[in-house]
């Protein structure tokens, strides 16, 4: 099974290849991946039926509880196939509508890896597993709502919507490992059987919570709906896979798959029916009133997903049949409208609706789809989409409680949705003939295939309806509620409340499609904030951000050495200080130095040398007082027993003057470049930090008896190395891959030095010309390649 | 006598800290050198020290005799000494070229990344005093 999702990131690698190579059949020769993977679920559902379910394991980090665990069930199967077979078709018609697009072979990468990582969610068996595929689909949707990234606006569009689902991601995470710690165990499957463990658990709260979040962002549910007209900045392919049939229903499943974990309880109930309702309404009511033909679908689409979340949130054994139900329908009929949104765009020029009209004797392959699937979305008969309408009101109706409301907003919400339809499919093909920007005639056949099929499907499944019912719907219910059901569908129910209420709603539904010009005024007064509101905070919420990284990258990162040095300094001095005020054994710490004549001398030495340094108005003078300190430094060696530290540093100072006297001695003196105030500051919290250091170094030397590292050098340096001298024999021998480093430290140095003088850009070298003096001083300089070469160094001078 | 080396220590910190506060580069690398001595005595002073008793042992035997100087601070010490100083020369060299296209010691001076030619720095080689 790891093969089936894996497939669509393999085939993503080879996508711009087979693009490059097959042109314009490659749209035909990549969905051939897509085609065989929906055989490949396909062959699962009569042994889905007969109530087997398939599983894999595959060992990932299992001391973290985290595997990447797939298994195979009714629900997961439901979903693949909408995901493979509207991702082969999508597909096929992306290689005709970006024909010629020099993108066209990212966009083909993009779609199959996005494939690839949906199957992995409705797939995954693990929640971790399942975090993780649901990221890649937000970042598959960040780089396809970003396809045409010149454009600001897509940018723009696919960084919100990579923000709002990326935070509920999050969100959605913290959830997930919280629920894993609830039921002690990270594999759905197990938590299934197990639902009491979570509900009962004091996080209960928390998890539902975090979990709805990150549902409810992915799904664009009120209050995060905005992303989702935002995304239509995709190609249309991409709207009509990503954007309606397949990614935003990620948290659909994710609810329907929890739903035994988490739902039953008042709490989900009253949330997710709630949250589910007003986008449901909300949804369509913006719908209609749109003139661009892909947001009149966004909205729907939001209103269709808000119908889902409402359903899951009644949760009865009825309403969970009805959400998958209007979920088959909805990926058939809105697939459909996208793809003919997308045809006439692609063919006119133009998808504003109120300069489309007439097309039907022009594109009449194209009307014929949109007809069948508007009147699927419109739920009339004899389409699957009044099947589903038909449930929907029935699951509203005899929901247990609030049935009336319920119902009211279920009925709302699909008469402007009828509105909606007759909108994208009435007004573009009837009527009066308009001027569009293209002359128009009919899609290619590449452009044709997915509109026609997925429409046909939502005609052929209206007449088999029992048979979806057993191979499609009744496995995926059982999933979801993890108990044995019953599934019926029928065409024709026969003459009862609910049918009432649907013609009602049609009738109402074209009542304000004919009346929608003089209606458009008083609606818009009707706005409720819902579009702007909650669009707005986001914006004012990212601009307080990038306010604050601003503000603070200016404070911190100000470009100014000494003040990043300052807030070093001050927080180690006051964090190491106060602990060592308040923590450290300071018996015996304060004591007199069993120091000999010349060690005092060589000590004082050293301290005046350095505070000559830090005064010292030359530049020589203050090589010379920085030398003194460095062979002092190597005295200091040498009277505790370390000649071979004395001898290197001795060597290596001498060097140093002789580097440093060749780089400085031809620049001016110092400038006094600080005042005297900036100055004594700075002497302050140089002062704290060696105090701190000289107490540091105090306190550790009190007590002196640990030498728990050394003892084994001292003991193993000639029985195992043969050596006496055990600082080289630590060197050469037992921590030889250390020496290798820093020779390999020393030849980058150097190599960086050579690079420094030799390479330099040639304008520069040309306007260097007069400047012979420093010119010739640095071709000595690099002849004599100072680091590495220490004795050539010195005979360049 | 850790004690005194512990004064030294704290003076090569400040003196190192205080010169790499200052806006000329040259003081800059001063202050790692100071900086850099400092922080070898540190690890050789940490553990104790002991007078005139090198970790070297005597022909014959097959341990040092007690008490020898810690070898292992040491060995990190040579190893720092000399990366210390390949990181300095790379400075130093570094520095002499920013001086030629900017002609200035001044940090607070050097605020682009783009070529000398669009830069107007103020001569600063003037302002010595």
């Amino acid at each position: 099974m790891i093969g089936a999702v894996l497939a669509g990131f393999i085939a993503a690698l080879f996508a711009p290849w087979i693009h490059r190579a097959a042109r314009g059949w490659a749209g035909w020769l990549i969905a051939l991946v897509p085609a065989g993977l929906t055989l490949y679920f396909g062959a699962h559902l009569e042994r889905l039926a007969g109530g087997e379910t398939f599983s894999a394991v595959y060992a990932w980090v299992s001391s973290l509880g985290t595997d990447l665990a797939f298994r195979l069930d009714g629900l997961g199967a439901l979903f693949a196939l909408i995901i493979s077979g509207v991702g082969a078709l999508v597909i096929i018609y992306g290689g005709g509508y970006l024909k010629g697009d020099p993108q066209l072979g990212r966009f083909y990468a993009y779609v199959l890896m996005f494939m690839g990582a949906m199957l992995g969610v409705v797939l995954a068996d693990n929640l971790i597993t399942l975090f993780v595929f649901w990221e890649l689909t937000s970042i598959s949707s960040y780089l396809l709502i970003g396809f045409y990234h010149s454009e600001a606006d897509s940018r723009a569009s696919a960084l919100q919507a990579l923000l709002v689902t990326g935070t509920g991601g999050l969100a959605m995470l913290a959830g997930l490992v919280l629920l894993g710690q609830a039921t002690g165990t990270y594999t759905i499957s197990e938590m299934v059987t197990q639902p009491q463990a979570a509900q009962s658990s004091s996080l209960y709260g928390a998890i539902l919570v975090l979990v709805l979040l990150g549902a409810f962002t992915k799904s664009a549910q009120f209050p995060f709906h905005f992303w989702l007209p935002g995304a239509m900045a995709a190609p249309t392919p991409v709207s009509a896979y990503l954007h309606s049939a397949t990614m935003v229903k990620a948290g659909i499943y994710l609810l329907a798959r929890l739903s035994p974990v988490l739902g039953g309880t008042d709490a989900w109930q009253i949330s997710v029916t709630a949250v589910g309702g007003v986008t449901m309404v909300l949804g369509a009511y913006v719908a209609w009133r749109q003139v661009d033909l892909k947001r009149i679908l966004a909205y729907s689409t939001v209103s269709a997903l808000g119908m889902l979340v409402f359903l899951l949130g009644i949760g009865t054994e009825y309403a969970v049949k009805a959400a998958l139900t209007v979920l088959l329908a909805h990926s058939l009929y809105k697939g459909t409208l996208f793809l003919v949104a997308g045809a006439l765009d692609h063919e006119t020029g133009t998808r504003d609706v109120t300069r489309l009209g007439g097309l039907w004797r022009a594109m009449p392959w194209t009307g014929t789809a949109a007809l069948l699937g508007a009147a699927s979305m419109a739920g009339l008969p004899p389409l699957f989409g009044f099947i589903s309408k038909e449930v929907f009101y029935k699951a509203a109706y005899d929901a247990p409680d609030l049935a009336g409301p319920l119902t009211a907003a279920a009925v709302t919400g699909s008469v402007f949705m009828v509105t909606a339809a007759a909108l994208v499919s009435l007004k573009p093909f009837f009527g009066a003939r308009l001027e569009t920007p293209k002359h128009p005639h009919e899609a290619p056949p590449s452009m044709l295939l997915g509109p026609v099929v997925l429409a046909g499907l939502g005609v052929l499944f209206a007449f088999v309806p029992s048979w979806v019912a057993e191979y499609g719907i009744r496995t995926a219910v059982e999933a979801t509620l993890n108990h044995a059901a019953e599934i019926e569908l029928e065409l024709w129910p026969g003459l009862n409340v609910v049918l009432l209420l649907s013609l009602l709603t049609v009738a109402a539904g074209l009542a304000v499609y004919a009346l929608r010009v003089p209606l458009q005024p008083w609606a818009d007064r009707v706005d409720l904030g819902a579009r702007v509101g909650p669009e707005r905070g986001y914006r004012v919420l990212l601009g307080g951000m990038l306010w604050t990284a601003d503000r603070q990258t200016r404070i911190l990162q100000n470009g100014y050495l000494r003040v990043y040095l300052m807030t070093i300094v001050l927080t180690t001095v006051a964090l190491t200080g106060y602990t060592l005020l308040t923590r450290a054994d300071i018996e015996g710490v304060w004591r007199l130095p069993d120091a000999r004549f010349y060690e005092i001398v060589v000590v004082a030495l050293i301290v005046v040398a350095a505070i000559v340094v830090t005064q010292v108005q030359s530049r020589l003078a203050a090589v010379l007082a920085l030398a003194t300190v460095g062979y002092g430094v190597s005295l200091l060696y040498i009277m505790f027993g370390a000649p071979d530290l004395a001898m290197t540093q001795f060597s290596i100072e001498t060097l140093t003057v002789v580097l440093f006297v060749l780089v400085i001695y031809r620049l001016p003196r110092f400038a006094t470049l600080t005042n005297r105030a900036a100055r004594l500051r700075d002497a302050l919290i140089a002062a704290s930090a060696g105090v701190l250091m000289t107490s540091l170094v105090l306190i550790l030397t009190a007590d002196t008896s640990r030498r728990h590292v050394t003892t084994f050098f001292s003991e193993n340096s000639v029985l195992l190395a043969k050596g006496r001298n055990i600082v080289n024999v630590i060197l050469v021998d037992f921590r030889a891959f250390d020496t290798l480093g820093e020779i390999i430290v020393l030849s980058v140095a150097a190599a960086g030095v050579y690079a420094l003088m030799r390479l330099r850009p040639e304008r520069e070298r040309r306007e260097a010309l007069p400047e012979t003096r420093a010119t010739v001083e640095l071709s000595a300089m690099a002849e004599a390649d100072p680091p590495a070469e220490p004795q050539a160094a010195d005979s360049g001078r | 006598m850790e004690v005194l080396l512990a004064v030294v220590i704290g003076t090569l910190y400040a003196t190192g800290l205080y010169m790499m506060m200052r806006r000329s580069i040259v003081k800059l690398v001063i202050g790692l050198a100071l900086l850099a001595y400092g922080s070898n005595l540190l690890i050789f002073t940490i553990n104790g020290v002991t007078r005139g008793a090198p970790p070297i042992v005597p022909e014959g035997a097959v341990q040092p005799v007690e008490p020898f100087a810690d070898p292992l601070p040491q060995a990190l010490i040579l190893t720092a000494i000399v990366i210390g100083f390949g990181v300095q020369a790379f400075t130093l060299v570094l520095f002499k070229r920013t001086y030629q296209s900017t002609q200035t010691d001044d940090l607070d001076a050097i605020t682009s990344t783009e070529q000398s030619g669009k830069l107007k720095l103020p001569d600063m080689s003037r302002r010595g005093s």
